[in-house]
């Protein structure tokens, strides 16, 4: 034989990727369309109703983050998050449920650390970033408004 | 005891394996393995508050199983070899306490149980020790805390993601005996390709296996149709055809007598482990378990056990560094 | 119930579609790249920013309602549409008061919820 996959680690890189299983991406992608299509449609609902009883948007988009964030703290608890994550992917994760449950997981996991350090200092491992990365982004968009004071793209 | 080719050592009185125990968690009592454990837990807790105590109780106990098993008092039991996935062997440490045997407490990732049985073989062979206890464990959930995810996060495990085997398995090993005997062993080098993915670890393990193969069958003389059975300790899936088909590219078909540990454990369709299991129980539950069963029922009579373990830890992989592999030998004939 | 008269249902299919149409682009990302759910959590919030401060995202509000809320670019966007209402308002401070005033519901109960689930519940491993 000529070359062998461990000739270099890049051609190993190769072989490996050539061996290792792809993830069903369609069946996930399918999954992941129907469970966050439905978590969108619900918080339509919740934000619909809540307009329907005389709330502006910005309060009823509130309620319905807190709404859908209590359903995932609670299905987190009760060990059944996971499940649907497992399941629906992106489907549970990209909606503001998947943020919920990257504060909530870490708090129950680190419960054997102690209620401050464990619970209270661990709760952002995963979601922290988010947070940072969020705010911090927010804060430069303000600034160059401040600075343009225009939104730089206006469409129409 | 000499050194034989580069790396392999033959022992001139083989150390006996005089007893094994096992006891392994809830999903690998559902595995197709289950009913050569010696205690299958109903509940990863194991009535504990956390995993990493569970983790503890599991290697305490199944020290304790396989030195009542052995019968011997616990005075004759001279060195213990243990160790485990948790940061600083604190499974190891923390489990065996009280059990008032010197103790050494080794790493060398899922490789570990190989590790010990190396170095208690060459302490028994040495005169330096009659009885060695050989103990370790690795626990899912204390497993993927630190490594990985919490358990509550929803999230999607790669196809080339193992399963991280909860349990423990001991051996002891003495100077006297009927074995299994431990007739040589092959220490491996630590090989590193470059794979970063830490969820496809048999990838990175594969090379090491490989390279401790061929270099035992250079020392020895042996070819692979020497051994009944070659087993490695948990390349899953993936790592096990890349391993037979690495082996055969250098001319070694090991394609009709090998398996590996974390393939045999788990039933992939129907427990969805996707690539299998792993962890330093993984090679010491198959072998405490089934393997030393199936020595003792005579249905094997030389096996080589080839543990593998991925040098990684959590710090290191966010850093981007690679995943050095290894992986020890060990031949056991009856 | 006269509320179910009023719905507007053509709404609700559009969140339906946009929403699992924005999932599918973080299951791509899941399966065709090896980024952890924390990074494409960071990926989608911070695209949620900067498409609100540039003021796109808002027609995707309009168009599909909690279909662009609901993920996390709606979170995104969130903040970015408070930082710069912040800046309306009360000029440089504004900037920093701003996204997390808008964004404020969503934290507050993570965060709330998060503690009081950890005080309840224990962790499992999944069984299967």
């Amino acid at each position: 034989m000529n070359s062998s996959p461990l000739d270099t680690k890049q051609d190993y890189e190769n072989y490996v990727n050539s061996k290792s299983p792809n993830s069903p991406i369609l069946k996930n992608c399918f999954n992941a369309f129907w469970v966050g299509g439905l978590i969108c449609t619900i918080g339509q609902l919740i934000s619909s109703y809540c307009q329907y009883r005389g709330l502006d948007q910005n309060m009823s988009n509130t309620i319905v983050s807190i709404i859908l964030i209590f359903i995932t703290a609670f299905l987190t608890s009760i060990n059944l998050f996971n499940k649907i994550g497992k399941f629906a992917g992106a489907g549970s994760l990209v909606p503001i449920t998947g943020f919920a449950n990257s504060i909530v997981s870490p708090a129950m996991e680190y419960k054997s650390e102690g209620y401050v350090m464990g619970v209270g200092g661990k709760m952002f491992t995963v979601a922290g970033p988010v947070l940072v990365f969020g705010i911090s982004a927010s804060i430069l968009v303000g600034i160059l408004y401040l600075i343009f004071n225009t939104q730089s793209i206006i469409i129409m | 005891m000499n050194r034989i080719g580069n790396q392999t050592i033959k022992f001139n009185n083989p150390p006996t394996i005089l007893e094994t125990a096992s006891i392994v968690g809830p999903k690998e009592s559902n595995g197709p393995l289950a009913k050569y454990f010696d205690k299958c837990l109903e509940d990863e807790f194991w009535g504990e508050n956390s995993w990493e105590k569970a983790e503890s109780k599991m290697i305490k106990e199944a020290s304790n199983l396989v030195i009542s098993k052995s019968n011997l008092p616990i005075d004759d039991i001279n060195f213990c070899l243990a160790g485990d996935l948790l940061n600083q062997c604190i499974s190891s440490s923390f489990g065996l306490r009280e059990i008032n045997i010197p103790f050494f407490g080794i790493f060398g990732a899922c490789s570990t149980f190989a590790e010990s049985l190396c170095l208690g073989s060459i302490l028994v062979e040495s005169n330096a020790a009659n009885n060695v206890l050989c103990s370790v464990s690795s626990h899912f959930c204390s497993a993927e805390k630190q490594f990985r995810f919490p358990l509550e996060l929803g999230n999607q495990r790669p196809q080339s993601a193992q399963w991280t085997v909860t349990g423990s398995g001991c051996a002891i090993l003495s100077k006297t005996g009927q074995g299994p005997y431990i007739t040589h062993i092959t220490p491996g080098k630590i090989i590193d390709m470059g794979i970063k993915d830490s969820n496809n670890m048999g990838a990175a393990m594969a090379p090491a296996a490989l390279d401790t193969l061929i270099t035992h069958f250079k020392d020895t003389g042996r070819n692979p149709s020497y051994y009944d059975g070659i087993f490695t300790g948990d390349l899953g899936y993936v790592g096990k055809e890349i391993l037979k088909e690495l082996a055969l590219s250098k001319g070694y078909n090991i394609n009709s007598n090998y398996n590996d540990c974390g393939v045999l454990i788990f039933d992939k369709d129907s427990q969805d482990t996707h690539s299998g299991g792993s962890g330093c129980a993984c090679a010491a539950t198959v072998f405490s378990g089934y393997l030393f069963n199936q020595l003792k029922e005579k249905k094997y009579k030389k096996i080589l056990l080839i543990a593998t373990g991925a040098l990684t830890n959590s710090t290191t992989a966010q850093q981007g560094e690679s995943i050095p592999g290894i992986a020890h030998a060990v031949s056991i004939e009856i | 119930m006269e509320f179910f008269q009023t719905l507007d249902y053509m709404m609700l299919l559009k969140a339906f579609v946009v929403g699992g149409l924005i999932c599918i682009v973080g299951q791509i990302l899941i399966d065709k790249t090896k980024l952890t759910s924390a990074r494409i959590l960071v990926i989608f919030v911070t695209t949620g920013v900067i498409l609100g401060g540039l003021g796109i995202y808002k027609y995707l509000v309009d168009f599909a309602g909690s279909g662009a809320t609901v993920p996390l670019t709606g979170f995104g966007n969130a903040l970015a549409k408070g930082a710069i209402e912040g800046v309306k308002q009360y000029g440089f401070i504004g900037a920093f008061t701003g996204g997390i005033t808008a964004a404020a519901g969503g934290i507050a109960a993570a965060v709330f919820f998060g503690y009081i689930a950890a005080l309840i519940a224990k962790p499992k491993m999944k069984k299967q």
